[in-house]
């Protein structure tokens, strides 16, 4: 009789599962606005056909919003959210925490072998991927090479930043609303400091000694500071504290800016014909160095991971998968061309004539992301990981309170010296409350 | 003479209105035209203003990329919801305080009001974790509770602001003609206040219609409103201020139609009182 009823619960619980796998499940996805993350819901057509059983919904947020959304939300184990896009920035700090499920026995044929060093570095910890990339970006100068010859001058392949600074010179017309060059100036740990940071290391400069020490009373950090707002002040575009990638995009675009160092990811931009006055005048080149063996170019991905408290991880590696997998940018290449294929994740991406042929930057991208090294970001020995950020939590806050400095000074409401030394007293100041060094 | 100042003043004050009034239209006027513009247009710098080639490109992308319906369905739940439950509780509790004050109805209603100056992200994460043990997370009547307990002091004190205005001999004439309490508050308070509670329907609806922190924060998919709708076309890397005009345009025409209907009304309920 037990044996009977027995047999029977176990018939029932059998036969509900077929029918939830039936029915199968819903996977929540929480992504960025930006054009690779739509034109990947746009071809999820290709996941469910091929996962009939897999349901995909999507929330799409502004970077910031998303960051917010998504840090209480696996910080709390609320489950709202299967996959979440994070960045380099994240990955580190919430796979130490426990808060990532590790991507270990992705689907045959995934090759994570392919992915680029420089970028799945900086997405591993202790030997296991956390996050797979969905695009790598490091940031690039790019130029006029109309204006550029006007003024007489040849961009080398990686300038110094006197170089960039003499260019910067020639190709300012302030009385033509050209400007020879067009920086981040908008407060932020993702924004100025990005910039300022990347372009520190390349001066020697470093957020912290190896006691956690802050670093913003050295030399190495005037220099830096000094030599941006000289670039800004002289050569720069009116209102650049305010001016964040999109307001340079828009500069660029209309034929304002002489040079622009930024995100790789605006190279498909500034060349598309559709949007830009300039599309067939622009020249790439390396950020600029000062001969002390860094470049000023920062490392950034877009990654997919799977939040710890997820109960559809199965589901949620399925997908990742399929989003970072090699079929898919083939997918998009047959879509929508290979101009628009998510780029920096994959070495066999750069080795593919057709990409190489689409897209004329994608040589320089793929060395500005070769040049950044996550785990040795300076001239000297750190305590910490991370190009343009210091990975670990109490950086965003820090980050963008010296930002804010920062700018207030390009701004004109305040001296370099006067900056770095706010900087200096706030940064001590977070780090002691926080307990550093630990 | 006389006549000649007082017309050419209000020629002066007519034209002090509308400048004021177009100033405030303004930032809705141009997400409309950006709306229907190119992203490229819609960063062109000088701005165009009507000289460009009209699109209604933006709008078919926002309608291929997003459920439209079912963010507007959300926020219509959600507002409705939250104000008619407010409501409920604020109409015998402003009869209570306009009526039948205690020695402490003031500091009462200025402790309510107190309740609106804390900075919601300060109570973020213990209603997050509440509402994630009670699986009210990205539920529409999750959204209702917290935008109901939001905008409940503003509906007390707006009621309470007008139930004073009304006489109390109006109220001790029906007792004395033998209304109970219950045909007292039903048969003549509520119709001589009813100017006064559209507009706080109206105002709560409108309230609603645009909280943006705690929808953003409280839901994902399922219950999500139009405010998390527009979030979903900002973007600091990428242009697409065209887009999100689009989106924006579409999220506010709902409650700008129900405003400009109901203007009369809205008008009359807030400066109900207002001169003696």
């Amino acid at each position: 009789m037990t044996f009977t009823i027995r047999a029977g619960l176990m018939a029932c619980a059998a036969s509900a599962l077929v029918a939830t796998s039936a029915s199968g499940e819903t996977i929540t996805i929480a992504t960025v606005n930006n054009g690779d993350m739509i034109r990947m819901q746009g071809l999820t057509d290709d996941f469910t056909k091929s996962h009939p059983d897999i349901e995909l919904e999507w929330v799409t947020l502004e970077e910031n919003v998303l960051r917010q959304r998504v840090t209480q939300d696996v910080a709390t184990k609320g489950g709202q959210f299967d996959v979440m896009t994070i960045g380099t920035y994240e990955v580190p700090i919430w796979s130490k925490q426990g808060w990532l499920v590790p991507l270990k026995d992705m689907p045959e044929g995934y090759d994570a072998a392919d992915l680029l060093p420089a970028i799945a570095g900086g997405l591993t910890t202790d030997g296991e991927l956390y996050a797979a990339p969905f695009y790598g970006e490091s940031s690039m100068v790019m130029y006029r090479k109309d204006l550029m010859e006007k003024a007489g001058l040849t961009m080398p392949d990686a300038p110094t930043w006197d170089e960039i600074k003499a260019a910067a010179a020639a190709m300012t017309d302030k009385d033509g609303e050209i400007y020879g060059i067009c920086l981040r100036g908008k407060a932020g740990w993702g924004e100025n400091m990005a910039f300022l940071t990347a372009m520190a290391n390349s001066y020697g400069a470093k957020w912290f000694d190896m006691d956690w020490n802050a670093q913003f009373d050295s030399p190495e950090w005037k220099a830096t500071l000094t030599d941006y707002l000289d670039l800004m002040n002289n050569y720069g575009p009116p209102g650049a504290s305010s001016n964040g990638f999109n307001e340079n995009l828009a500069l660029f675009q209309q034929g304002k800016c002489g040079m622009w160092i930024d995100a790789t990811v605006a190279a498909s931009f500034v060349t598309n014909p559709t949007d830009s006055t300039v599309a067939d005048q622009v020249g790439f080149a390396l950020a600029p160095d000062k001969g002390l063996g860094k470049r000023g170019n920062w490392l950034w991905a877009w990654n997919l991971a799977i939040p710890a408290g997820t109960e559809k991880a199965d589901a949620a590696k399925a997908f990742v998968a399929w989003a970072t997998s090699k079929a898919y940018t083939e997918l998009v290449a047959a879509n929508e061309g290979w101009a628009n294929v998510p780029p920096g994740t994959r070495t066999s991406l750069y080795e593919n004539q057709e990409y190489l042929d689409a897209a004329p930057f994608a040589k320089m991208t793929l060395e500005s992301i070769q040049a950044a090294d996550p785990q040795h970001p300076t001239v000297d020995e750190v305590p910490y990981v991370g190009v343009q950020f210091v990975a670990i939590p109490e950086f965003q806050g820090i980050g963008t309170s010296v930002g804010q400095q920062f700018s207030a000074a390009l701004a004109g409401q305040m001296t370099a010296d006067e900056a770095l030394a706010a900087a200096q007293t706030l940064t001590t100041r977070e780090m002691k409350r926080s307990g550093y060094p630990k | 003479m006389a006549r000649m100042i007082s017309s050419r003043r209000k020629a002066v004050n007519t034209a002090i209105a509308w400048s004021v009034g177009l100033l405030i239209f303004f930032p809705i006027l141009w997400t409309v035209l950006t709306s229907f513009k190119t992203e490229a247009q819609a960063i062109a710098d000088p701005p165009i203003w009507f000289n460009f080639h009209w699109t209604l490109e933006n709008y078919v992308t926002v309608q291929e990329r997003s459920n439209y319906f079912r963010h507007f369905w959300n926020s219509v739940v959600i507002s409705v919801g939250s104000t008619l439950i407010g409501l409920a509780i604020a109409v015998p509790a402003a009869w209570a305080m306009a009526f039948v004050p205690g020695k402490r109805t003031k500091d009462l209603l200025m402790w309510m009001l107190s309740t609106k100056m804390l900075p919601p992200v300060g109570v973020l994460v213990p209603i997050y974790l509440l509402f994630q043990k009670v699986g009210l997370l990205d539920t529409q009547i999750g959204l209702i509770i917290v935008l109901t307990l939001i905008n409940l002091p503003i509906i007390v004190w707006m009621l309470y602001t007008y139930f004073r205005e009304i006489p109390v001999d109006i109220l001790e004439a029906a007792r004395m003609d033998g209304a109970g309490l219950k045909d007292e508050v039903i048969s003549v308070l509520l119709p001589m206040a009813v100017p006064g509670m559209a507009s706080t329907v109206l105002l709560n609806i409108i309230l609603a219609w645009n909280e943006a922190f705690w929808t953003l924060n409280l839901t994902a998919a399922k219950a999500a409103p139009l405010t998390a709708f527009i979030a979903s076309y900002s973007s600091p890397e990428g242009l697409f201020y065209a887009k999100l005009s689009a989106a924006s345009t579409m999220a506010i025409a709902p409650i700008l139609i129900m405003g400009w209907f109901s203007q009369k009304q809205l008008v009359r309920g807030l400066t109900f009182g207002a001169v003696k």
